[in-house]
């Protein structure tokens, strides 16, 4: 389960100074052999920010423009509410490549004011950040036939989005035919300790780690391993002699002198006659 | 010669062995076991000899057995499969032979009942079983005929062998043959029926079972012979019509009509609504029966009718009368009729119970109906058992050639009770106890004296003058009782260790030094639930609740233990009908069985989910919480001290759900109001998988060490999440090659998925346990076709994210997750894990093995950190080599020789030792004994040296004064020097 892949992170050196204060993007250590790549894209003049986080499977940054055409997008929905009831709304699109080994990215939008303001409610009465994402199977070759009932769902404390600065890690999971089947959350870190954050700078973009995850094969009982290892330990027996030799080569010394004088024995019993024979076999109980 | 005897000796040698093991291993205790056979199907009597002490009992759980009338033991038993496959259809019983047709129809079978052989067995053609009876011959009874669906076929009662099989002549698509009849006149009858038109009767020659005649008479009001129709005296088929309010009666030897005989004209009236029935009796299969027979009348009326000369008469009405039953001896014939003893007791129809609790049994005659001197037996029903529901009679002969008998009553709640004249129970035996469902184990009482000064401290101050006297006052009595315990050693001291007993009732039951005797409160499918000293198996206390559904599913919760001395300990049980979720609770104290004074809660709405919280109340009752299908939540106690700590608490209590019907899970949080919101969902679809079980871990488990020391000193930390759950699931496809076993672990709370496993071309029944920061299972793997082991094991890694506090919440480090698996060469029944005080020992898995047979198998076994290569370090850390294969030794069997048969569970609670972990398992058997994964660590060996330690002490302590008294004294002279 450790991370093989490297967190790829190419970003514009103009863009970097801009985001200066995000923090930097925690390498994630539960995906399983995808590596991450993030590209941000903002203009400064229309002071919109818009930034991809996409995983795919250690590509160049040019193919990723590819995945996402062939992909399909599901929104990522969120509700923070001070009553605690739900209301979704979109945070961001959910780009999905189906394949032998799926991959996601993200593309979402920051923080309006009014959105931050309420994030920052929400979090002093300690109520939850929620996801939620469609229920999608990703195998499927039809968009009709990939969406499906229901949502799946997850929180973390909306205190612990506030003071993490909204560094998320999402977690998307699949079962072993591609269908999703739960999403996870949380923030890094995750305990609300209630520090004073500032909402211009640090609530307004998400800086998400995102990830998709199928199941892992449960392995089986090791034994073409283990023969090898027994195999190679008789060579290494065969390679010294002196425990080659046999039971009867070891020990003839002893056994040769035991099985004449059996014979021997047993001779006499046959002469000794009857009465001979069955004190010996008296004896011999 | 020689080696033969050499042979024998050395096989002496071994059982020599093996019997001084079995005492080390168990110096103190002797483990307790009990069998049982499951609810009476069938029973008959051993008649061929007079003075037999067999009763023969058919159960239906597949168990045909012989018990011992005078103590209720069990003489033999043979345990068959479960399921239709092992079903018991029949059981008829001739002289020293029992014959069994077992399987819908499989198999007949000829058990020798005086050592419990098999004389013969044979398979019989397919077809469903429908009937089986006796066929005799002039006074000698030779053969069995069986009824199946299509076919009847005959076969000697000496081997077995098929004598003759014939197809049954079939005009309709409806016909059904239901009875087969043979009255010893060389022919079998074959009943069958055409429901609402009419009746045929084949009769077929004994010799070479050709068809004699064949009749057909019109019964447009028949739809089942075995439930309203008996064969009286010479033929003649009587039939009750709850209908038109009459008897039937056809003569089977001759062909005609059928006569109907209105029951008005008797004399006799039925209860409305009830549906007649007939009982006859034949008490030797080569004779016809008796022509006196029963026609039940009602729940509680019974009349005894007498076929003479093709007429009915009316020999003697019995109401009330709960039962009632023929029994032969010699040439008598007796019937036995159970009534309750008050006679101005009614029936009540609603509640279907007897006002009265005690019965008087009578035995009548037969032939005149009259009653018989001196036979009155009384029956003293348990008040907490269930009413009587069959009567099996046993009559004798006595020396002045009257009539004597014992019965056996059959209640609901499945006892059996054996009872002879005048009224003493002989022995009951609780086959109610086969069938365990739940169990718990509570903490006995402390003594009156430990108690009291219990009491002391639970009580409020009221004045400093007061508690010196109280304090003082207890202590005499604790020195009282100290002397009192000296008195009883003194005097013990002096007996004879044999026979120093201690019989344990329900007032002498005390706590032990250690906490090794417990009481183990069981819950029975059938709805009983009952007290048990673990020590010694003696049932203290039984508690019959009626009206359970017969498909409920049962959750027994201790909400307060015996630990706050003036309150008593409670227990509740959760009764829930598996169709419509309503519920119900059940309160009571585990010690003596009562029903507690408190009221529990109406559940009107179906139950979903139940969660015992580590709250209480002001009395120190655990808190349980309810969630009903409209996800409000209910507590219980919901006092309002309850009530204020929920709602302070309500934002951290999280609870899940599970919907296996749609694969849906889904996280819950508790509001301030009692409601609750749903904060996650996981969903697995169904077409691919479905959930099978979810496992959390059992709240009163202890980890001692947080982490593991590797071979570099360094520390690996687990990852101890105290919410987790592991979830298995299995492939809907089947094929061998798709097929798969899913584990999901995922945290009850944030919904999060921890780790996501497939195990590929495996099946079910998988079998798990979830504890530590580990999860064993076991399934069977598809491709290699043997049973597999696999270990999971959660490790934070080599620092801890937050030390102190485990949260959910804030975890935000997914932890590593090791696996490994192993070759297990047997497959199991049933897995557990062994639960002690504080965590410390090292844990076995107790494994229930299909052979009976208990393995206590060591977790270091189930270990992922296993090496393939042995290096220094994992020397160092005293990591077994990896091997695929796990080993079943023969000294990890915990239960020796007393196989505990079917086992469906293990229980496992931790005792006052450490080292000691108690283990109850129940199937058919219930077996109970203790475990000691490290060994004994914390007690001293029996053969420990008191004398040479002290001794020594002694010594060493003289020495010293000795030497630094010369010393001392070497010390003056040296400065007077």
């Amino acid at each position: 389960m450790e991370t093989t892949g490297s967190a790829n992170v190419s970003v514009p050196c103009w863009v970097m100074f801009f985001r200066s204060r995000a923090p930097v993007l925690i390498p994630v250590r539960m995906s399983c052999l995808l590596s991450f790549k993030l590209s941000v894209f903002s203009t400064v003049l229309l002071l919109l920010c818009t930034r991809f986080v996409c995983c795919n499977n250690g590509r160049r940054v040019g193919d990723a423009l590819d995945a996402e055409f062939s992909g399909f997008s599901v929104p990522l929905e969120h509700s923070f509410e001070v009553d605690d009831v739900a209301k979704f709304r979109v945070r961001g699109a959910l780009v999905l490549k189906a394949g032998r080994e799926p991959s996601v990215s993200l593309s979402q939008n920051q923080l309006s004011e009014e959105d931050r303001t309420k994030l920052k409610e929400v979090a002093a009465v300690d109520g939850l950040y929620r996801i939620r994402v469609p229920r999608v199977f990703l195998q499927a070759d039809r968009q009709t036939e990939r969406q499906m009932e229901g949502y799946l769902t997850a929180f973390v404390r909306a205190c612990a989005m506030v003071e993490s600065h909204l560094s998320d890690v999402i977690a998307l999971h699949t079962d072993v035919s591609g269908y999703l089947i739960g999403v996870s959350i949380v923030t890094f870190p995750g305990a609300c300790r209630g520090t004073e954050v500032e909402d211009e700078v640090d609530l307004e973009v998400f800086n998400t780690t995102l990830s998709i995850m199928a199941p892992v094969n449960a392995p089986g009982p090791e034994t073409a391993l283990f023969l090898e290892r027994m195999e190679q330990e008789l060579e290494r027996k065969g390679k010294n002699p002196q425990e080659q030799k046999s039971f009867f080569a070891k020990y003839w010394m002893y056994i040769v002198p035991l099985v004449l004088f059996l014979m021997m024995s047993g001779a006499q019993d046959q002469s000794g006659g009857g009465a001979g024979g069955g004190a010996a076999n008296g004896g011999g109980r | 010669m020689a080696c033969c005897s050499f042979s024998v000796s050395s096989k002496a040698i071994k059982v020599n062995i093996y019997q001084s093991l079995v005492g080390q291993v168990d110096p103190k205790e002797t483990p307790m076991r009990q069998q049982y056979v499951g609810k009476v199907r069938f029973a008959h009597f051993d008649m061929h000899v007079q003075s037999s002490k067999k009763v023969l009992v058919a159960t239906e759980k597949n168990v045909f057995a012989s018990l011992n009338t005078r103590t209720g033991e069990v003489y033999w038993r043979h345990v068959d499969k479960t399921g239709p496959e092992g079903n018991i259809d029949a059981l008829l019983m001739h002289g020293q032979d029992a014959v069994l047709v077992v399987g819908n129809g499989r198999l007949l079978r000829s058990w020798d009942i005086n050592i419990g052989g098999l004389n013969w067995e044979i398979v019989l053609d397919s077809g469903s079983f429908q009937s089986a009876c006796f066929v005799g011959q002039q006074d000698s009874v030779k053969y069995v005929a069986v009824l199946k669906k299509s076919a009847v076929s005959l076969h000697y009662l000496s081997n077995g062998h098929q004598k003759w099989v014939e197809n049954l002549p079939e005009r309709y698509v409806i016909h059904r043959y239901q009875a087969v009849y043979s009255g010893g006149n060389g022919e079998v009858y074959t009943l069958g029926v055409v429901p609402h038109s009419h009746i045929t009767i084949v009769a077929y020659s004994v010799e070479d079972g050709e068809i004699i005649k064949q009749i057909s008479v019109d019964a447009p009001w028949l739809s089942n012979i075995q439930a309203s129709c008996a064969v009286v005296g010479q033929g003649m088929l009587i039939c009750a019509d709850p209908a038109t309010v009459s008897l039937y009666m056809l003569d089977l030897n001759v062909q005609s009509q059928m006569t109907q005989i209105p029951l008005q004209s008797l004399g006799l009236e039925v209860s409305p609504g009830f549906q007649p029935t007939v009982v006859s009796t034949q008490p030797n299969p080569a004779r016809p029966p008796h022509s006196e027979f029963f026609v039940q009348l009602g729940p509680d009326h019974y009349q005894l009718l007498q076929l003479n000369n093709g007429q009915i008469v009316a020999l003697r009405d019995f109401k009330p009368a709960m039962l009632v039953s023929f029994a032969t001896t010699g040439e008598k014939t007796v019937a036995a009729v159970m009534a309750p003893k008050n006679k101005t007791v009614s029936y009540f129809e609603d509640t279907h119970s007897f006002l009265s609790r005690a019965c008087s049994l009578n035995l009548f005659s037969a032939e005149s109906g009259r009653r018989l001197l001196d036979t009155t037996l009384i029956f003293n029903m348990d008040p907490n058992g269930g009413k009587p529901e069959k009567l099996y009679v046993q009559a004798f002969l006595k020396k002045d050639d009257s009539v004597g008998y014992r019965v056996m009553v059959q209640t609901e709640d499945h006892t059996l009770t054996f009872i002879q004249q005048p009224g003493r129970v002989m022995w009951t035996r609780e086959e109610a106890l086969s069938d365990v469902v739940t169990m718990e184990m509570v903490d006995l009482p402390l003594t009156g004296t430990q108690a009291e000064l219990e009491g002391e401290f639970g009580k409020k101050a009221d004045g400093l003058l007061s508690m010196v006297l109280k304090r003082l006052s207890s202590q005499l009595i604790l020195l009282q009782a100290w002397i009192a315990h000296l008195w009883k050693l003194f005097y013990d001291a002096r007996k004879p260790r044999s026979q120093v007993k201690n019989d344990v009732t329900i007032e002498n039951l005390s706590r032990d030094e250690f906490n090794l005797q417990k009481m183990m409160v069981m819950v029975t499918a059938s709805g009983k639930l009952f007290g048990i000293d673990s020590k010694t198996g003696t049932i203290l206390w039984r508690h019959y609740l009626d009206n359970i559904p017969s498909n409920a599913a049962f959750k027994l919760m201790v909400q307060r233990t015996t630990a706050h001395f003036p309150h008593p300990p409670q227990c509740t049980l959760l009764i829930k009908d598996k169709d419509t979720g309503l519920a119900t609770l059940h309160v009571f104290n585990p010690i003596f069985g009562r029903k507690s004074h408190i009221t529990p809660p109406a559940l009107p709405q179906p139950i979903l989910q139940s969660l015992l919280l580590p709250l209480m109340d002001q009395d120190y009752a655990k808190v349980l919480l309810l969630v009903d299908d409209q996800y409000k939540v209910s507590a219980f106690p919901s006092t309002k001290n309850v009530l204020q700590q929920l709602q302070e608490m309500a934002s951290s209590i999280f609870f899940y759900l599970v919907d296996s019907s749609q694969g849906r899970l889904s996280g819950y949080r508790l509001r301030t109001d009692l409601s609750t919101e749903m904060i996650w969902e996981v969903i697995i679809p169904t077409e691919v998988q479905r959930i099978v079980s979810v496992k959390g871990k059992r709240p009163n488990e202890h980890v001692h060490s947080q982490g593991r020391v590797m071979g570099d000193r360094s520390v690996l930390y687990k990852y101890l999440n105290p919410n987790l759950l592991a979830v298995v699931t299995e492939s809907t496809d089947l094929h061998q090659e798709r097929s798969f076993v899913g584990i999901l672990l995922i945290d009850g709370v944030t919904g999060r998925i921890i780790h996501e496993a497939v195990q590929r071309k495996a099946r079910g029944p998988v079998h798990l346990v979830h504890s530590e920061n580990w999860v064993v299972y076991e399934y069977w793997s598809t491709k290699s076709r043997r049973n597999e082991f696999s270990v999971l094991e959660l490790y934070e890694g080599m620092e801890l994210y937050n030390s102190t506090v485990f949260s959910s919440l804030d975890r935000p480090h997914p932890p590593q997750v090791l696996q490994q698996s192993y070759i297990f060469p047997s497959s199991i029944s049933t897995l557990e894990a062994t639960l002690t005080e504080k965590g410390i020992t090292s844990r076995h898995l107790l494994v229930g093995l299909p052979s009976g047979a208990i393995l206590s198998l060591p977790k270091m076994f189930l270990d992922p950190r296993r090496p393939e290569i042995v290096s220094e370090q994992s020397r160092e850390e005293n990591l077994i080599p990896y091997s695929p294969e796990m080993p079943i030794r023969t000294e990890w069997f915990i239960n020796y020789n007393q196989t505990v048969s079917r086992v469906r569970g293990i229980y496992t609670a931790p005792s006052g030792l450490e080292s000691t972990c108690l283990v109850v398992a129940y199937g058919l058997d219930i077996y109970q004994t203790r475990v000691y994964p490290s060994k004994q660590f914390d007690v001293l060996k029996d053969d420990y040296d008191y004398m040479l330690i002290s001794s020594v002490l002694f010594a060493l302590f003289f020495a010293t004064m000795i030497s630094k008294r010369l010393a001392e004294v070497k010390l003056l002279n040296r400065a007077w020097r």
